[in-house]
């Protein structure tokens, strides 16, 4: 497909990679001829350097033949006018990045904005990264969550600690043990991700993936003995606007929320939008405030500030104080991959998760035909991933026992999701059309449900 | 720096080049070039050595480890380049044609580079197949062998713009389309077009009683034209041959000496933006204002006019767009009008194109500095930035337009020293027979002239031409960092 990409900053990179990863015609456009430099060096992809809400820097990327626009630059109204203006030039989709909360604050102003844009999909990445926290908020042990077919199905990774139950465990046997419906489905070891069998022996360090239905799963991790109560006392470092969602979903779920920030004008802000929360003004690298704020009790503890570095180095410090829970926000994926080897477990990233939404939506363009990808989520760090799709009727091996189907190998069927039943599926269970399928797949790009068979 | 990639790609150049040697043993087979002519054994031997040699390269180093920078993209075309031209030599030393290696080496570097400069005292007496392989060479080289590898094989790195970008000429490269192979590939689809179109006009000159070329004169002619090259097949160069085969092949040179970004805009319908371009416009003025001139110069030697303006456009487009085709000796001609040819040469065609030369985007680039220059010598507050097509020019690419110049005289320079210690040559002679050899071009004057060739030359001057010629046809910068030592280093 041809692609252009508006905005050539830290998510436009990710992007970037990941389509031309996935041998899609891509063209970039940014004002800076030195990023662009970068860009050409970097990836297959032509580059136009001009201002993206220019008419010629549009016609000079050939817009109007692309099938998808992406606007991702800094500015949300660069944005909008760019995507409006492909849009009327002739590009099929167009998605834009509008991240300011005043768009985007009740949904019947946002929407009705997308549709005088036309726009295909918004994006607000903070919104989604705050939805993110809130989850894994939600079962603190989890170092994350993904939901599938609206939260009727979810999907768990776990860190297996040493001489827990898991450590040292077949499948077969842990299958004995634990009646409930549940599937290990993926396991990270080191830099490699398996898709394991029933003789597959969990060790400690292992990272690895349980799907269930939310009520199975509360069940299984309570069995598991690592269900831990919810994190009820938060600290946020960072006044942005992650902070800002992510306090909103905690306050409206009854829990007490701590945001520091060292910028007069931001806590001013914040605590008019969020009175309920404890805005303290304050320098959060500063140890004895923590200290003095209460972080040795805190049941989570957020680094939301707007550095990578710092974000990782406080989180070090609150992982120095045993606090129960540990998150980081860092969007650089080269320091994402370095922090979690020196040990943060959760770690989220706002542009990753926004990169992830418009590869899912080519990918989604791409197969528009076959059965029809409603999710995508890159998990065990972009190692696997993680698809549902919703079966066609032109689907062909439907009705056949799955024992029966010749799967690729590195690819799992995860879950079936029949009308409003989610199951767990074994050899002897089968598709119908109009199920919905979460695929777990390890190294082969899946488009369309067809290709996990052989 | 990741020398596996480096070599596993290197593997693969080979073995993708040994199958075009299947052309000329295709030819050898259809005029009878086997038994007790070597033709056809020595090109089989060659090509079945090569292609073994190259998959166990490749195989022995797997790239694993798939990124590269721009070191590793100079270090795959200087070596590949090298051994292309160690590998078409074999098949002239084996048939025993050119018994000597080092004349062998500089006839095909002289083909890949497409400057047409040869050593052999009559052409004639070679075979029907390696005249076509000669010619065939200027062909692969035109357009470069390394694209033609990264259009036919498996993309192998996602940053293979850096190969690119080593191997085509002009002062920045812009891919045409998001994909690198897909960009080879559409280089190549036009390449291969017009050069068809040019063997259907000279086949059908013939066939209509107009020309003269059947088809495989047609074909041969073609490929030297496309490449701008200049191999013929004739002592006497393309003289022998009727004014229209003349015409077509001179407009065809003109044409091969444009950008091929142009070309390809036309294609898609953009023609406004293709006549933008201030480079053909300077290219087109400069041919019609050096024939007009020397037009007027020579008129005198000539009976009839259309011969005068023929003889004056063939060889000014043969010349600036670095092929190296004659239809008339033109050393015979005064002093003024061989002056211009020899400033020709240095400017060269169009960036983009498969000519060699400064390259007239160059020389633009050139003239605004030095008017830049100029101006804040006289305002030395004045900011100036410096525009083409109405579009900045970043001060990276103005530099290295401007550092590339001076190396590019400092080596003519040195060159000229070096052939100074032949008995038999003058100035005139050495000083064109570099310009010819290092700009692409072929014939040159005096003693290096049309109807002469570079035969009297001794070993070393053979060698250093031929390096010269590399060092023109991959634009300086890969070679020299090739054999510069701070390259070859661990850490630099």
């Amino acid at each position: 497909m041809k692609i252009v990409v508006a905005g050539y900053g830290k998510v436009g990179d990710i992007i970037v990679a990941d389509l031309t990863f996935e041998g899609h015609d891509v063209t970039v456009i940014d004002v800076d001829s030195a990023v662009l430099q970068t860009a050409t060096n970097m990836y297959d992809v032509i580059c136009v350097c001009g201002n993206c809400g220019d008419y010629d820097t549009l016609c000079e990327a050939d817009v109007k033949n692309a099938d998808m626009f992406v606007a991702v630059t800094g500015s949300d109204e660069i944005n909008m006018l760019s995507c409006f203006l492909a849009k009327k030039l002739g590009a099929q989709n167009t998605i834009a990045r509008i991240r300011n909360p005043e768009y985007n604050n009740n949904s019947q102003g946002s929407s009705f904005v997308r549709q005088q844009l036309d726009l295909s999909l918004a994006i607000n990445p903070e919104l989604m990264a705050a939805q993110e926290l809130f989850n894994i908020l939600k079962l603190p042990n989890a170092v994350n969550i993904e939901t599938f077919a609206k939260r009727k199905f979810e999907m768990v990774e776990l860190l297996i600690k040493p001489d827990t139950l898991l450590d040292g465990i077949a499948l077969l046997d842990l299958r004995k043990k634990i009646s409930d419906n549940f599937l290990v489905c993926v396991v990270m070891r080191g830099n490699e991700v398996y898709i394991p069998d029933g003789s597959f022996v969990l060790k400690a360090g292992d990272r690895i993936g349980i799907t269930a239905d939310p009520v199975q799963m509360q069940k299984v991790l309570k069995k598991l003995s690592i269900l831990q109560k919810q994190a009820r006392n938060v600290m946020i470092i960072g006044a942005s606007r992650v902070s800002y969602y992510l306090s909103r979903f905690l306050l409206a779920a009854g829990n007490s929320v701590k945001i520091i920030d060292i910028d007069r004008k931001k806590c001013d802000e914040m605590s008019k939008l969020l009175p309920k929360a404890n805005v303290i003004l304050g320098d959060g690298a500063d140890q004895e405030l923590l200290l003095e704020e209460g972080i040795t009790i805190m049941d989570a503890f957020v680094a939301l500030t707007g550095i990578d570095e710092e974000n990782i180095l406080l989180s070090f410090f609150a992982s120095s104080k045993e606090l129960p829970k540990v998150i980081t926000k860092v969007n650089r994926a080269e320091l994402a991959s370095m922090a979690s080897k020196l040990g943060l477990d959760s770690i989220i990233s706002p542009k990753k998760i926004t990169a992830d939404i418009v590869v899912r939506y080519a990918r989604a363009l791409q197969n528009s035909k076959g059965s029809k990808m409603e999710t995508l989520y890159k998990i065990m760090d972009g190692k696997a991933e993680a698809l549902e799709f919703i079966v066609e009727d032109s689907f062909k091996f439907v009705n056949i026992p799955l024992k029966d189907l010749n799967t690729k190998k590195d690819v799992i069927i995860a879950g079936i999701i029949r009308g409003r039943k989610p199951i767990i599926p074994t050899g002897n269970d089968v598709i119908e059309p109009n199920d919905r399928v979460v695929v777990i797949s390890a190294g082969h790009l899946i488009d369309d449900l067809s290709d996990i068979i052989k | 720096m990741n020398k596996r990639i480096v070599l596993h790609i290197f593997g693969k150049i080979i073995s993708t080049v040994s199958l075009l040697l299947l052309l000329p043993i295709f030819v050898a087979v259809y005029y009878g070039e086997y038994g007790n002519n070597k033709s056809l054994l020595s090109f089989a031997v060659v090509a079945i050595g090569s292609f073994i040699l190259g998959m166990i390269i490749s195989k022995i180093f797997p790239a694993k480890n798939r990124t590269m920078f721009a070191k590793e993209g100079f270090f795959v075309v200087t070596l590949a380049w090298l051994a292309v031209s160690v590998i078409g030599a074999l098949p002239f030393v084996i048939s025993g044609y050119i018994p000597n290696f080092i004349d062998a080496f500089f006839e095909t570097v002289s083909g890949f580079t497409t400057t047409g400069a040869s050593i052999l005292t009559d052409v004639e007496s070679l075979s029907k197949s390696m005249l076509f392989w000669r010619s065939f060479t200027h062909f692969i080289g035109g357009m470069g062998v390394i694209v033609f590898v990264m259009a036919v094989i498996p993309s192998v790195s996602d940053r293979s713009i850096h190969i690119l970008r080593a191997e085509m000429p002009g002062p920045t490269v812009d891919k045409i389309v998001p994909r690198a192979k897909d960009t080879a590939k559409i280089l190549y689809i036009i390449y291969i077009g017009l050069t068809l179109l040019q063997i259907a006009l000279l086949y059908f000159g013939k066939v209509f009683g107009v020309g003269k070329m059947g088809l495989y004169d047609s074909v041969v002619h073609s490929f030297g034209t496309a490449g701008t090259g200049g191999f013929g097949i004739k002592a006497d160069s393309l003289a022998g041959y009727t004014p229209y085969d003349q015409w077509v092949v001179g407009i065809f040179m003109v044409l091969f000496g444009v950008n091929f970004n142009v070309f390809f805009l036309l294609i898609i319908k953009r023609t406004l933006s293709a006549f933008k371009s201030s480079e053909l416009w300077v290219y087109l003025s400069v041919i019609a204002v050096s024939t007009g001139l020397i037009t007027f110069n020579i008129l005198d030697m000539y009976k009839t006019g259309a011969k005068t303006v023929r003889d004056a456009f063939f060889q000014v487009s043969s010349i600036i767009s670095t092929t190296g085709f004659s239809t008339t000796d033109f050393d015979l001609w005064p002093t003024f009008s061989k002056t211009i040819l020899l400033l020709l040469m240095i400017i060269g065609a169009c960036g983009g194109s498969t000519a060699g030369g400064i390259k007239v985007s160059r020389v633009i680039l050139i003239f605004k500095i030095i008017k830049r220059k100029l101006k804040t010598l006289v305002h030395p507050r004045m900011v100036k930035g410096i525009t083409v097509d109405k579009k900045a020019v970043d001060e990276e690419t103005v530099s290295s337009a401007a550092t590339y110049t001076i190396i590019y005289f400092l080596l003519v320079v040195l060159i000229v020293f070096i052939l100074g210690f032949e008995k038999n040559f003058d100035i005139e002679s050495n000083l064109s027979a570099t310009l010819a050899c290092f700009n692409n071009i072929g014939p040159g004057l005096a003693k290096v002239g049309p109807t002469s060739s570079y035969f009297g030359y001794s070993y070393l001057s053979k060698i250093v031409l031929s390096f010269a010629m590399l060092l023109g046809r991959l634009e300086i910068f890969p070679l020299l960092l090739f054999f510069s030592p701070s390259s070859w280093r661990k850490v630099s």
